[in-house]
C-alpha cells in the first residue's frame, strides 16, 4: 500500500510549518503592519531572499537531483524580472504622463500619451519609439504570462540544441555561461529595447497604488514570494517524490543505464530545464518589484555562479538544503558586504570585509565541497541518523581497477 | 527465416580499427545463446550495436515479427521495443531502493508525464514482489541498492531486466565476480527467462558456459569464427588456436 505524500515526505511538512511561522512572524515584527521592529528595507531584503530561495530549489532540482549543473539559471531570473519591469514601467509612467497633460487646454490624443509614455521610457537611450517587444506592455495579464513563457522558451530551445547532441558534464555548464553572458552583452546595448544598461527602474512603485506606504507594499510582496516559495517546494517536492524523481536521479547516477531501460533521457533533462527556468522566471518577477530595479548586470555569468555556490552550501539533492544556503549565504554575503562588519585591525593592515568578503566565501565553498559534500544540509542526517552507505572509493567489479563507486549522495 | 533479431554484413571501425568485420548472427525467440571469444573479439561492440550505442558503418539488423530496422533509433527506442540489456559492471541506481530500482524498470509508457503521474497499482507491486522473489532479493526491497553484495547487484539488474518483460535479453559476463553459488542461481534464472524471451550472454568462463548448455557462438576479430554446441566448438581447431589453446 502506498503512503500518502505527507507522510513519505515529512520534512516538507515540517519545511511549510517553519515557513508559514517566518512569514507571521515577520509580519507582526514589521514597520507596515506590526510592531515596527523590522524596518521595511530589511522586509524587502528578507522577501528577496525568499525569491533567490525560490530559484535555488529550481537549481537544485536541476542540478541536484538531475546532475546538470546549469550556470545560467539566473538569465531566466533576469528574463522574469524584465518581463514584469516592463508593465510597471509602463504603467506608472502612463499615470504620469497622463496627469500632466491633463493640465493642456486640449486633451491629448491617445497616439500622443503613448509618444510621451515612450519618450520618457526612453530618453535615456536616445529613442523615443516603443519597440516591438514592448507591445503587450501595457497589459498586466500577458507581460504575467510572458514571465513564464520567455524564460520557459529560451530554456526549451537552448535545452533542445544541447541536449539533443548529447552535450553534458563540464561542456554543458560553460555552454550555459555563454547563454547567460549573451544575453547580458545583448541587455546591455542601447538598441536591445529594454533599455541598455541603465535596466527598468522605479519598479517599487506599483502603478496605481501610490497612495499606499511602502511598508505595507514591502509586505504584500514579502507574502507573494513566501507563497511563491511555498508552492515551488511542493511542486519540486511531488516532482521528486514518484517514479519521476526516480528516473532523474538515475540520469544523475548513471545516465546511459537509464537510456537502456527505455527512458528518453534528452526529453526529461528538456522538460526539467524548461520547467526550473519557469519556477526561475517566477522568482525573478518577484523578486525585482523589491529590489526596485533591474539591469543587464543581473544576468551576468557570476550570479548563476552563486547560485550553484549557495546550493552547494546548503546541501544539494535535498530541497530544504537549497533554502538554507540561499538564505543564509545570501543573508550573510549581505551583512558583509553591507560594511555593517566592523574592520579587523591587524596592526600592519586592516581587514576590510567588503573587500575579503568573496575570498571567505570561495574557501567556504571549497572547504563545504572537500570536507561536508552534504552540505548544512548533511548536518540533519546526524539528527536524524540517517546515514547513506559508507562505501566511497570501493571497488564496484570482480576485478582492480574497475569501476569505483560513486560518492552516494542522500 | 524465423528469427527475432537478425544482424547481417554489420562492420564498424574506430580509427580505422576493424572492430566488428563483416558479421552475422541470428537468434529466434525464447533461444539461449552464448557468445565467447578472446578480448577485443568485438564481443561488447557487438552489444552496442544492437542496442543502438554505436551505429554501424554497413550493414542490416532486423527485429521482431514486423521486421523493423533498428538502424536510426535511439537506445531508448530499441529498449522499449523489447531489448533490454546487461552491462558488464553491475550498474543498478545505487542510492535508490531495491524497490525503486524495480519500479523504474517496469513495463510501462516511458514519457516525462507518464512518470510524474504514476501511481503505484497493486498489480505492478505485486510483479515487482514476483520478481524480487526471483532474484533472491525479497527481504531486500526496502534497502539501498548500494548498499548490496556484489552478486547481489548483478541479480538485482537481471530483474530490472525481466521486469521490463523483453523479448531480447543482452547480458555482458552475469557471472563476474560470483561465488560458486550464486552462480548457480544466475544460471538457473538465465535458463528460466530464455523459456519467455531470447537470451545472448557474453561470457568468459566455459565452466558457466557448459552449465547453460546451449548453442554457442565464437567471435573473433569482429566476425563469427564458429557456432555450435560446446563440444562442436571445443573440437575447432580454429577455436583452439584463437581461443581456447591460449
Amino acid at each position: 500500500m502506498q503512503k500518502s505524500f505527507v507522510m513519505r515526505n515529512p520534512s516538507t511538512l515540517v519545511f511549510l510549518g517553519a515557513l508559514a511561522m517566518f512569514t507571521i512572524l515577520v509580519t507582526v515584527l514589521a514597520e507596515g503592519s506590526g510592531a515596527g521592529l523590522i524596518s521595511t528595507s530589511f522586509v524587502k531584503t528578507l522577501g528577496k531572499t525568499l525569491c533567490l530561495a525560490l530559484i535555488a530549489v529550481a537549481m537544485d532540482l536541476v542540478w541536484g537531483y538531475t546532475g546538470i549543473l546549469s550556470l545560467g539559471h539566473f538569465a531566466f531570473f533576469g528574463l522574469g524580472g524584465y518581463m514584469i519591469g516592463m508593465w510597471l514601467m509602463y504603467e506608472r509612467t502612463r499615470g504620469i504622463v497622463e496627469a500632466s497633460l491633463a493640465e493642456a487646454k486640449i486633451p491629448p490624443t491617445a497616439q500622443e500619451v503613448t509618444d510621451a509614455i515612450g519618450n520618457q521610457i526612453f530618453g535615456v537611450v536616445g529613442s523615443s519609439e516603443f519597440p516591438i517587444i514592448w507591445s503587450v506592455a501595457d497589459s498586466l495579464a500577458l507581460q504575467l504570462a510572458l514571465v513564464v513563457l520567455v524564460p520557459g522558451a529560451l530554456a526549451a530551445a537552448f535545452g533542445w540544441l544541447a541536449f539533443r547532441s548529447r552535450v553534458t558534464g563540464v561542456y554543458l555548464s560553460i555552454l550555459t555561461q555563454a547563454m547567460t553572458l549573451a544575453l547580458a552583452l545583448y541587455l546591455f546595448q542601447n538598441d536591445s529595447g529594454l533599455r541598455g544598461n541603465n535596466g527598468l527602474s522605479g519598479l517599487q512603485n506599483l502603478p496605481g497604488l501610490d497612495h499606499v506606504a511602502q511598508s505595507t507594499v514591502s509586505i504584500w510582496f514579502f507574502w507573494a514570494s513566501a507563497f511563491a516559495l511555498a508552492l515551488g517546494y511542493l511542486f519540486a517536492a511531488w516532482m521528486v517524490s514518484g517514479k519521476f524523481g526516480s528516473v532523474i536521479r538515475g540520469i544523475r547516477d548513471n545516465e546511459a543505464r537509464v537510456r537502456f531501460l527505455g527512458y528518453p533521457v534528452e526529453t526529461y533533462k528538456l522538460f526539467l530545464f524548461t520547467v526550473t527556468a519557469m519556477i526561475a522566471g517566477i522568482a525573478g518577477a518577484l523578486y525585482y518589484p523589491q529590489a526596485g530595479i533591474i539591469n543587464p548586470a543581473e544576468v551576468a555569468p557570476i550570479a548563476s555562479i552563486y547560485l550553484a555556490v549557495w546550493v552547494a552550501i546548503g546541501g544539494r539533492g535535498r530541497l530544504y538544503g537549497a533554502v538554507i544556503g540561499a538564505a543564509f549565504v545570501s543573508l550573510v554575503s549581505s551583512w558583509f558586504t553591507g560594511g555593517q562588519v566592523p574592520d579587523v585591525n591587524l596592526g600592519f593592515y586592516t581587514v576590510k570585509w567588503v573587500d575579503w568578503w568573496l575570498i571567505v566565501l570561495g574557501l567556504s565553498f571549497v572547504a563545504v565541497t572537500l570536507f561536508a559534500p552534504k552540505g548544512i544540509g548533511g548536518l540533519f542526517d546526524l539528527w536524524s541518523e540517517h546515514r547513506s552507505p559508507n562505501r566511497h572509493g570501493a571497488d564496484l567489479g570482480p576485478s582492480a581497477g574497475s569501476l569505483q563507486e560513486k560518492e552516494a549522495v542522500e | 527465416m524465423n528469427s527475432l533479431l537478425e544482424v547481417s554484413g554489420v562492420s564498424v571501425s574506430f580509427d580505422g580499427f576493424k572492430a566488428i568485420n563483416n558479421l552475422s548472427f541470428a537468434i529466434r525467440s525464447a533461444e539461449l545463446r552464448a557468445i565467447i571469444g578472446p578480448n577485443g573479439a568485438g564481443k561488447t561492440t557487438f552489444m552496442d550495436i544492437v542496442t543502438g550505442k554505436t551505429k554501424p558503418d554497413e550493414g542490416r539488423i532486423i527485429w521482431g515479427d514486423l521486421s523493423r530496422s533498428l538502424l536510426g533509433m535511439s537506445e531508448a527506442k530499441i529498449a522499449q521495443a523489447g531489448i533490454g540489456r546487461k552491462f558488464q559492471k553491475p550498474t543498478v541506481f545505487e542510492d535508490q531502493t531495491v524497490e525503486e530500482n524495480l519500479v523504474m524498470a517496469l513495463k510501462s509508457k516511458r514519457s516525462p508525464f507518464a512518470a510524474l503521474f504514476y501511481k503505484r497499482s497493486p498489480g505492478d507491486m505485486r510483479r515487482v514482489e514476483e520478481l524480487a522473489g526471483e532474484i533472491n532479493l525479497a527481504d531486500q526491497l526496502y534497502r539501498k541498492a548500494g548498499e548490496l553484495s556484489h552478486g547481489q547487484k548483478q541479480w538485482l539488474e537481471i530483474g530490472m531486466l525481466l521486469a521490463q518483460d523483453p523479448q531480447l535479453l543482452l547480458v555482458d559476463e552475469p557471472a563476474a565476480g560470483m561465488t560458486p553459488a550464486e552462480r548457480e542461481h544466475t544460471t538457473a534464472l538465465l535458463v528460466e527467462a530464455a523459456k519467455t524471451c531470447a537470451v545472448v550472454v557474453v561470457e568468459h568462463d566455459m565452466e558457466f558456459v557448459r552449465r547453460l548448455n546451449c548453442r554457442v557462438t565464437v567471435l573473433h576479430e569482429g566476425s563469427v569464427l564458429a557456432e555450435g554446441s560446446l563440444d562442436h566448438i571445443t573440437a575447432n581447431q580454429e577455436v583452439i588456436d584463437v581461443y581456447l589453446g591460449r
